[in-house]
Parts: structure tokens; C-alpha cells; sequence
């Protein structure tokens, strides 16, 4: 089943085009990694999804259900219904490239944050369950009372992937993970987001990292100059390279 | 005798000082909030006010302006009272001090909140977004506790200054620790006692409130990492 279509995005900064048509849709459980170089407009892409950034064309719908938009003055698109959009965002979980975990809150007051004020979930029960997602990205009860501030960025994205999971989203977006890390701390968050893949969770995942590209995505996303160039299964897309771009791409990334 | 049996009434006027001082900070404040919210909204016509109040009010003298805003007050009133047919109201002068004063300073803090609410880094705002916050929500939950941090420095700083201008509402008749005190300087022929004395109130009050501040800072600087050499 088809979880989010999203269509035909167009986007803009000033005359600019970032985005010339960009579609895509994600089945249940689907890991779709979205590549390209910087400025391939893999991220404000990704940042449409949910609003972040207001598209000037296309339509984005989960679950069969579509966001309703309106034109604005600027020209760009804007959700008609901000209850609506609000909603959605709930079920559209992102983590950022650099973490945006709230500096003046405990690592759990970040985690039950929205559950309990968004989703109006009781205190109790929200610390039950951030506990639990805490545990899964492989942080225990000493980290809990810390402060962003305090923890190494690896510990600060895992937290951030935790606050996601606790909103128990129908789709994950992952807006370049790795990206502020430190060499030696990629790993620890490419474990957990592998581990996330493997139980069946839609992602769909802006990265550089090729071998997560690779090795655990089902579906494979090379944007450049604001347009699809190639896509397919990371076999195809790894394997049998059409694309000169991508070629030159992947021959520069994988040292 | 204690003070020659004026420290009732210096206790008096003191209590008035911080009685004005304290509503004119709560209303030039929330002045500040929106003055800054104004400033930074992307609608022209509310920056455009904005930037004329501040330009306007930190361009010239609080003493003029507490003439001008004070005896204007009550011309307006006035006039609309002779225009409606109506009694004249006396505008009471300790309202007068406070909204003035309010008035005066809530430009100092419209600027003060504008630079702490710019030092909130976006993407914490943007994570509150992300995560299905009202406009109400974010705001209350992440950029006000976080620009507070910012702010605070600037707003002790508005607050000593202003609490020092408390002194020239003595000038509109309101009988401040300044008037008091100079009226027993001169009923016991110890001027330079008794403004002394007003200067002591002065210090005390602006130490005390040093205190306050420096554990507001704190409060608010919670999750900061100091700096590791």
C-alpha cells in the first residue's frame, strides 16, 4: 500500500529553480535514500515534504489523504488548513543534520515533548514510552536528565531519532543524519537507522553515505539539478549505472 | 531621631519608586514583546510602526518626552471628554508615571527582545514546526524560554536605567522617594542628608535587584555548556 505520494514538487528561491518536477512515492516499510551532490535539491526536497519549505507546485498525500493547499501572494503553495498540515506533521517525523533537539530541555523532556503537548498524551505515559525508544537507540537512564549540550553529537542525533520514534510516525525523514557528525560517531547512527530499517519502518533517508545507500535501502533516489537523473534498487542504481552524472558522482564519493 | 522623623514617609516614597518601577517594567515589556514581533514580522505597514516608535522614543530625552506623553494624556482625554459632553477625568499621575514611563521604555526592550529573539538558532524553531506545534506552542515553548537567555543582560540593564527614571516622574507631581526626600531636605534644612539618603534608596534597590537577575540568568541558562578551555 501506498503510504505518501508525494508529485510533481517545484520549488524556487528567487528566479532560481531548485526543483523542476520531482515526484515519489513510498510503499509501508520502503527505505528510500535520496543522493546527489550539494545543490542537487535533495534536501529542500525533503524539507517539502512537510512544509518545512512551501513548494510553488505539486501535491503531497499520506495515507490517501491529501494536503490541502492554497496559492499564496509569493506564489507559493500553502497549506489552506493548518490543522491539517499540523496533523500531518505528527505523522511525518523528520531528524535533522544537526539535530534540533531543544538546548533548554532534558534529553527525555525532549522526547515527550510533542507527544505530550501535541498529541496530548499523559506525562506518564509518554515518559513510559520515550523511555522505551531512549533504550532502542542505545541510550539508558543516565542520559536522561542531561542536556543536549552535554551529550557528543552521535549521543545528540540518537536522542533526535528517539524524539522521532516517539511520535510513532507513519514515515520517517532522516534530512542528512550523518552529515555534522564526526567520523568516528557515523557509525553509531547508521547502526540505529539500520536497525529501524530492518523492522520495517518507512524512511526516506537524504544522505551521503553510499554504503547505506547501498546496503540498506531498498530504493535508490539520484537527484541533480533539481530533477530525477537516475533511480532504481541500489543494484541497478550501484550495479549497472546508466547516468554519466552518476557515475562521476559515485566515482567521487567512494574513495 | 531616625532620618528626623521622615523615615516613614522616605519608606512611603520609596515603596511608590518600586511600585511604579515594577508596573512600568511589566508593561514596557509586553510593549517590547510585541513591539519585537512587529519588527521582525514580514508585514511592511506593523515594521514600519515599529521602527518609528524606536526611532522616535530612544531619539529623544526621557524628560521630554515624560512632558510631552504626560500633559498630552490629559489634553487628549480632555478633548475627548468635551468633545463626548462629558465630566473631565483627572488623570490620576501614578497611572500617568506608569504608562509613560511603560511607553518610553518598551521601545529600549522592543529592541533588547528583537536581538534575543534573532539569537534563537531556526532550526529550534523550525524542530517545533517539524513536530506539529501551533504557532502559539512554539512560541511559548521553545522561543520564549530560549530568548530569555539572551535577553536577560539587555533587560537588566533597561530595568536599572529605568528604575533610575522613576526619579523624573517626581517632576509630574507623583511624590516618588526623590520628592519625598527633598521635601524633608528642606523642612529640616538637611538637603544634602536627605538627597543622600534618596541616593542610598537608589543603590540599595538597584543591588537588590542585581541579585534577582543574576539568578533569573542562571535559571534560564540551563542546558548551556560553559565554555571549556
Amino acid at each position: 500500500m501506498d503510504k505518501l505520494i508525494i508529485q510533481n514538487i517545484h520549488k524556487r528561491f528567487g528566479d532560481h529553480e531548485v526543483l523542476k518536477g520531482i515526484s515519489l512515492t513510498a510503499k509501508a516499510g520502503d527505505v528510500i535514500s535520496i543522493i546527489g551532490s550539494s545543490g542537487s535539491g535533495k534536501s529542500t526536497f525533503l524539507r517539502c515534504i512537510n512544509c518545512l519549505e512551501k513548494p510553488h507546485e505539486g501535491t503531497i498525500s499520506l495515507n490517501g489523504e491529501a494536503l490541502r493547499m492554497q496559492r499564496a501572494k509569493s506564489g507559493e503553495l500553502i497549506p489552506a488548513d493548518h490543522d491539517q498540515l499540523q496533523k500531518m506533521r505528527t505523522r511525518l517525523a523528520m531528524v535533522f543534520q544537526h539535530f534540533n533537539l531543544w538546548g533548554h530541555m532534558t534529553v527525555l523532556e525532549n522526547v515527550i515533548e510533542a507527544p505530550v503537548h501535541v498529541l496530548g498524551m499523559s506525562k506518564a505515559e509518554a515518559t513510559e514510552r520515550a523511555i522505551k525508544y531512549l533504550r532502542k537507540v542505545g541510550l539508558d537512564e543516565r542520559a536522561q536528565g542531561k542536556y543536549p549540550a552535554h551529550l557528543s553529537g552521535g549521543q545528540q542525533q540518537r536522542v533526535a531519532i528517539a524524539r522521532a520514534l516517539a511520535m510513532e510516525p507513519e514515515v520517517m525523514l532522516f534530512d542528512e543524519p550523518t552529515s555534522a557528525l564526526d567520523p568516528e560517531l557515523v557509525g553509531e547512527v547508521l547502526k540505529v537507522m539500520q536497525a529501524l530499517a530492518e523492522e520495517g519502518r518507512t524512511m526516506i533517508v537524504v544522505t551521503h553515505e553510499m554504503g547505506f545507500a547501498r546496503n540498506v535501502s531498498n530504493h535508490v533516489m539520484f537527484l541533480h539539478q533539481g530533477l530525477v537523473e537516475e533511480q532504481g534498487s541500489p543494484e541497478e542504481v550501484f550495479g549497472n549505472t546508466k547516468s554519466e552524472r552518476l557515475k562521476a558522482f559515485l566515482s567521487g564519493s567512494l574513495k | 531621631m531616625f532620618l528626623y522623623g521622615f523615615g516613614p514617609i522616605i519608606w512611603q516614597g520609596t515603596m511608590v519608586t518600586l511600585e511604579l518601577a515594577v508596573l512600568s517594567l511589566l508593561l514596557a515589556f509586553v510593549i517590547g514583546l510585541f513591539g519585537a514581533a512587529a519588527k521582525l514580522s514580514s508585514n511592511p505597514l506593523l515594521s514600519a510602526v515599529s521602527t518609528l516608535y524606536t526611532t522616535l522614543i530612544r531619539g529623544v530625552p526621557d524628560l521630554v518626552l515624560m512632558l510631552l506623553i504626560f500633559y498630552s494624556l490629559q489634553i487628549g482625554l480632555n478633548k475627548l471628554t468635551d468633545w463626548q459632553h462629558l465630566a473631565q477625568i483627572d488623570l490620576n499621575p501614578f497611572a500617568s508615571g506608569v504608562i509613560t514611563l511603560g511607553f518610553i521604555y518598551g521601545a529600549y526592550f522592543t529592541e533588547t527582545l528583537r536581538g534575543a529573539f534573532m539569537a534563537v538558532p531556526g532550526g529550534q524553531i523550525e524542530a517545533g514546526r517539524a513536530y506539529g506545534m501551533s504557532h502559539w506552542q512554539v512560541f511559548h515553548r521553545i522561543q520564549f524560554p530560549q530568548m530569555m537567555r539572551f535577553a536577560l543582560p539587555g533587560i537588566s540593564n533597561n530595568w536599572q536605567v529605568m528604575l533610575k527614571a522613576t526619579a523624573l516622574v517626581s517632576i509630574i507631581g507623583l511624590a516618588d522617594v526623590v520628592k519625598l526626600s527633598i521635601d524633608a531636605g528642606k523642612s529640616t534644612y538637611k538637603v544634602f542628608f536627605f538627597t543622600t539618603v534618596a541616593g542610598v534608596v537608589y543603590l540599595l534597590l538597584t543591588t537588590v535587584s542585581n541579585l534577582v537577575l543574576m539568578w533569573l540568568e542562571r535559571r534560564y541558562s540551563i542546558g548551556v555548556r560553559e565554555a571549556e578551555l
